[in-house]
Order: C-alpha cells, then structure tokens, then sequence
C-alpha cells in the first residue's frame, strides 16, 4: 500500500471577492522508500500543493477539494491537534530556502534539540543533545560544531544542518522543496548524494520540488510534470526522460543544456505561464504549445490525464486521440 | 591577420586587507589579506564570448569588477581597447595620454566613455531594478547620464530598439509598466536592455540566468548569443554553471581560488577536460536523463578561504590524484594543446 496517496487535490487562493485556482486536480501516490520529482516552472503551483499535503497554507488558501491519505487514515480530516502529530514525526518538510531561516542567535544544536523537545522525540534535554550530536554526525557534520552559529556554517553545510533537522524525529516521508538551489555545482552534488545516501539508509519515502530536471533524473523514481496547477504529465523517471509525451515536457526537456552535446541549440518556450487571475479556458498550455497536433478541442476544453501506457498518465488531447 | 584583444588581463591580483583589530594593531600583527584575485592572465577577442567558469570565493566576480575599473587591481593589468583600465579610471599614464579620444579630457568624462564601451549584467533582476521606476525610465536613464540623446523622440526611439532587441515588443506595450508587473525573465531583459542602449563593445554578464527558471535561461542565453552574432559585442560571461556555458561560450576558463586552473576552446575543455578540478565539476553535472547516471566524482569540503591558501599546488587538499610534487610547487599555466592551457603537473 502507497504511504501517501493524494487524490484529486484542489486548493483555492482567495483573493477579494474572487478565488483563483492554484492548484486543480491533482493525484499522486508515493510509496516507502520511493522517490517523486515535483516539476514545474515558478508559480506553476507545486510549493503549493506540498504545503496542502502539512496543512500549512497561509490564511488565505483554502483546500477545496480531495484527499490526502498518509498510512491509511485522511490527513485533510484530522483535527489540528492530531496534524501536529504527522508534522515532523511522520511528515516532515525541508522549507525553501530554510538555511536562511535558521535563527542567527542561537546555536545549531540547541535549534535541533528545540525540535526534539517540542515533539516529544526524547524526553530529556541531554538525550536531546546526543541526539543532536547523531544526526550532524549523519548529514557529515562534526557533532562538536553543534555548538556553532549558522554564520560560521558556509551554504552548504547549513543546508546540511536544515535537513538534519527535518529528520529529527524520523518521518517516514521527507519533502524537500528547491534543496539545492542557490547552491554551487560541487556542493550540489553534496546534498544530492546525501539524500540519496539517507534514502536508502533510512528507507525515506521522499518528493522533491524543484524545476531542476536534472536533478530529479539523478535522484528519483516518478516523476511529475505539473503546468498552470494542473497535472501535465505523470511517469516513471526512465519513461518520462525517454519517451515523454506532453508538448510541455517536451519543451522542458529540449530547453535543459546537455553539457554532452555542447553547442547543440538550446530551446526556450516562448511566451510566460499562465496567470492565476485569467487562465485559459481550454488547456493550459494551449496558449504557448506549438505542437502540430493541436486541435480547436485545446482552446476550449481542459484535456483530463489519460494513461497512455501502465503508470504513464499525460493530460493532453493529442495523447487521448492517439491512444 | 593579426587582430587586437579587445580585453587582456595580464598577471591580475586583487588582495583585499583584513582589519587587524585593536589588539592585532597594538601588537604589530602581520596584517593578513584575502587573496581573492592572485595572478590571473586571459585575453578576449573582439566578437568572443569567454565563460569564467567557477565556485563561489574562486575569484570569477572580482575579475569581472576590476575589468571595468570598479576596483584598482593589487597588481597587474587589465587592458580594454588598448587602455589600462585603472589608469583610465583613476590617474593618467602612459595608455591614456598615448590615446588620442582620452588624453586631455577630465577623469568624469573619461569614466563616461568606459561606461559607454563596456556595461554590466548583474545576477539578480529581483533586485537590480529600481522597484519605482517605470520601465522605459529604467532604460532611458544611461542616455540621460551620458547626454547622448537631443530630442525626446531620439531618446524614444533608442529605449524602444534596445528593448525590442532584448526581445521585449512591442516596446510601448512594456515601458510604461513597473518592473513588478514583469516575469523574471522580462526583467533581465530589461536588464539587458539597459546595458545594451549605449550600445557598448563589451558586456560583463555575472550569472545571469541562475536566478531563472530553467525554461527562460534558455531564452537569455540566446539572447546574449545573438547579440554577439548580431552586434558583434564581446560577452564575458561569469558563472558556475559549465553545463549553461558550454552551449555558447567560444572559450572557457576555470577558476579555482583565485587563479585559472583551465584555459580552452569550449568543447575541447568539456570534452577532454584535463585538470582534474575541471573533470570533477563536468561528472556532477546532472545528465538529463536517469538512463545516463554516471558516476560523480564528488570532491569533499569546499572551497578553501582565500586567506590561508595552500602551499604547492592550491587545489591539492582536495585534488583526488595529488603526488608529492603537488604539495610543493605551483604548477603553471602551460599550453598542452593548441589554445589549450592547463595548470597541473599531471596533464
């Protein structure tokens, strides 16, 4: 059985008197131990949909439809006090750019031991600090420099220390939004063999968020293509890389630089995403897709995702027509 | 033919000192420096884009500002259309009274035609843009500096061909918006545009596409590209990113901790990368594709402080096939292919 299973999840931002969709639609489900890729270019509502998952939208979101169902039992109807409990104990979140929120004025370790403590992963505030002392250890920090600033870290180790916290008090799924942007190529590949290397220690169900398809080839085993809030296209790494479907992974794919077949011409998709406040009627992609196989149908109806091959789900009216 | 480098860097250093303290000044402590910029030597050709490959603290930014005369080098050269860059800027020598446009004229004007031959990309268009400044302002504000327009309708007329050139058309349609109501990547076109209305012979561009989305990179890369094929401007392209520099740069040079490490044609450094600092940044770069996961060779720890720079060789703590020779020399940049030049004792 899947740990996670979203189903048709749909969230609303209100705005005033109107509600724009963030997010419409959108199901995934997640094994133990597997991984999924979040994709999609800013704004296109992937951070949106990991914080639906936490319950932890700002005020003004609003989830509207679907359910969320961890281990069984639907997180969207669990009372708060019951929510606190999945957070960080069983579903635990490394935030954008978390390694610059960590708390300048105190030191690394007493930040862990905070999470420890309020989570009731240990008891006792010198259990805690051993604790502590563990999980530097585990992401390749000297337990002793716990004792540091975050201003004595460089980037990369504080992203380190950020995960070590997520992993505190063991979650069984481990979201990671945009863990290495910012960061320099070397110690990109630092964090990312590190979650590979916790993954497989910890049999970490684990989603990464980002709009790196780079990454997401090296690290995870489904991928999901997200476009406007809506699903574009959802596959097993080796076929959405090999055989994608959808004219926007497509376009996503060609304008990636592949640095073995330098001088080779980069695509760009011309054009911008889709605003929230005046989304097309028909697909969402329709107003920059340049696909010959488009129909009058794009314009007008939103394709729903249809599976082309077992697991390989593509919304998108030329793959139904072609099925 | 002979052609004239627009730019050459000769034997470049820039060493910033650190403040003693009160304690380190009673007690004469040497004073220490960082040594951001410690004998870099590069020639760009007119019409060549150069990537200045490397990690953050490697030294790349501090070349691109002493290029345009924003800092005084330490020690060295920098030389852009036959000129030396700090006397341009700061005092008179002998470049700049041998020249016939800058000898006699004051230092205020003689900075405005540095400013009007050579402009700079900055890496964030979040932050780089005047928030309360109109689009067509943000644009027209270099020739109003500079008093290169006579009428309203010249100075129109330019803002609307840089923006249209920067991929921005129709022009009117954006210049009387803010930059807030703009995409990443419109705004580093207006970025561009800005930089591209005095029309100069070169451009500084210092990251500029990691601050956007994957899908419009693409788009400013080619933006740059084309105005190199179509303007023929020379591009010195700053980043840490080899997979974004190899698809259009003419030549790359590796940076390692104040020095170049790696000098070479593009592909023939990708391709037969013969530092073994280079080999290890192109095996992490992902391959877009789960079928082609390669083995990285991950090198640990980071990049050293440029205060305390190892002895011999400075990449050897962390260099997988350091020998002993390494930890005694500095290798020096020396040719091992036609244009090729390495600093290794192994290549």
């Amino acid at each position: 059985m899947a740990i996670l299973d979203v189903r048709n999840l749909s969230v609303d931002y209100l705005a005033g008197e109107c509600a724009l969709h963030a997010v419409e639609g959108v199901s995934f489900r997640l094994e133990q131990g597997r991984s999924l890729g979040l994709v999609g270019e800013s704004g296109c509502g992937k951070t949106t949909v990991m914080m639906a998952l936490l319950r932890l939208l700002p005020q003004e979101g609003r989830i509207v439809d679907g359910q969320v169902v961890f281990d069984g039992r639907d997180l969207l109807q669990m009372t708060e006090a019951e929510m606190r409990r999945v957070r960080w104990c069983e579903m635990s979140m490394v935030f954008q750019g978390a390694m610059n929120a960590l708390n300048p004025v105190r030191t690394v370790e007493s930040q862990i031991v905070e999470v420890l403590l309020l989570h009731d992963a240990v008891d006792r505030p010198r259990a805690a600090r051993r604790r502590a002392g563990e999980l530097l250890e585990m992401v390749g920090i000297p337990a002793q420099r716990g004792r540091q600033y975050p201003h004595q870290y460089s980037g990369g180790m504080r992203q380190r220390a950020v995960i070590a916290m997520a992993l505190a008090c063991n979650p069984r799924v481990l979201i990671a939004d945009e863990p290495t942007t910012a960061l320099d190529v070397m110690i990109q590949a630092q964090i990312l063999e590190l979650l590979e290397r916790l993954q497989a220690e910890l049999n970490l169900s684990l989603i990464v968020v980002t709009h790196d398809l780079g990454m997401v080839a090296e690290l995870c085993d489904d991928v999901l293509v997200m476009y406007g809030g809506m699903i574009a296209e959802y596959a097993s790494g080796d076929e959405l890389f090999n055989m994608p479907q959808h004219p926007y992974t497509r376009r996503l794919l060609e304008a990636f630089p592949d640095v073995e077949a330098p001088g080779s011409t980069l695509a760009s998709i011309p054009g911008n995403p889709p605003r929230l406040d005046a989304l097309p009627p028909g697909c969402r992609f329709e107003p920059r897709c340049d696909f010959e196989g488009r129909t009058a149908a794009c314009g007008q109806e939103a394709p729903l995702p249809v599976e082309v091959s077992p697991g390989h789900l593509v919304a998108c009216h030329w793959a139904r027509r072609n099925l | 033919m002979e052609t004239q480098p627009i730019l050459e860097v000769s034997d470049l250093h820039k060493h910033f000192p650190l403040a003693r303290g009160v304690w380190g000044t009673l007690t004469r402590m040497p004073c220490r420096t960082v040594r951001a910029v410690d004998g870099v030597s590069f020639c760009v050709e007119q019409r060549e884009i150069l990537a200045l490959v490397g990690e953050s603290g490697s030294g790349k930014t501090t070349v691109g500002m002493n290029v345009l005369g924003l800092q005084q080098p330490t020690q060295g050269h920098v030389c852009f259309d036959g000129v030396d860059v700090a006397e341009w800027v700061h005092g008179r020598g002998v470049s700049v009274e041998s020249n016939a446009q800058l000898s006699g004229v004051s230092r205020r004007r003689r900075v405005m035609i540095l400013r009007e031959r050579a402009q700079m990309i900055f890496q964030d268009p979040y932050e780089s843009l005047n928030p309360r400044q109109k689009i067509f302002d943000i644009v027209a504000e270099p020739l109003e500096i500079h008093r290169l327009t006579a009428s309203r309708e010249e100075k129109a007329e330019r803002v609307r061909l840089a923006l249209e050139t920067c991929g921005l058309a129709p022009a009117d349609h954006f210049w009387s918006r803010f930059p807030a109501e703009l995409s990443g990547g419109q705004r580093q076109r207006v970025a561009i545009a800005g930089a591209l209305v005095l029309e100069p012979r070169l451009l500084v561009a210092d990251e500029p596409v990691s601050m956007l989305d994957v899908s419009i990179r693409a788009e400013i890369l080619n933006l740059l590209h084309t105005l190199r094929r179509e303007r023929g401007i020379t591009i010195l392209y700053t980043t840490h990113d080899l997979a974004t520099a190899g698809f259009f740069t003419d030549r790359m040079a590796v940076m390692y901790l104040g020095r170049i490490v790696e000098l070479g044609p593009t592909a023939a450094v990708l391709s037969e990368p013969r530092h073994p600092y280079t080999r290890a940044l192109i095996s992490v770069i992902p391959a877009p594709n789960p079928r082609r996961r390669r083995k990285r060779q991950i090198l640990q720890g980071e990049i050293p402080n440029a205060i305390d720079i190892p002895p011999g060789c400075r990449f050897h703590p962390r260099c997988p096939m350091a020998v002993e020779a390494c930890r005694v020399s500095d290798p020096p940049l020396r040719e091992v292919a036609p244009g090729h030049r390495v600093a290794c004792h192994l290549a």
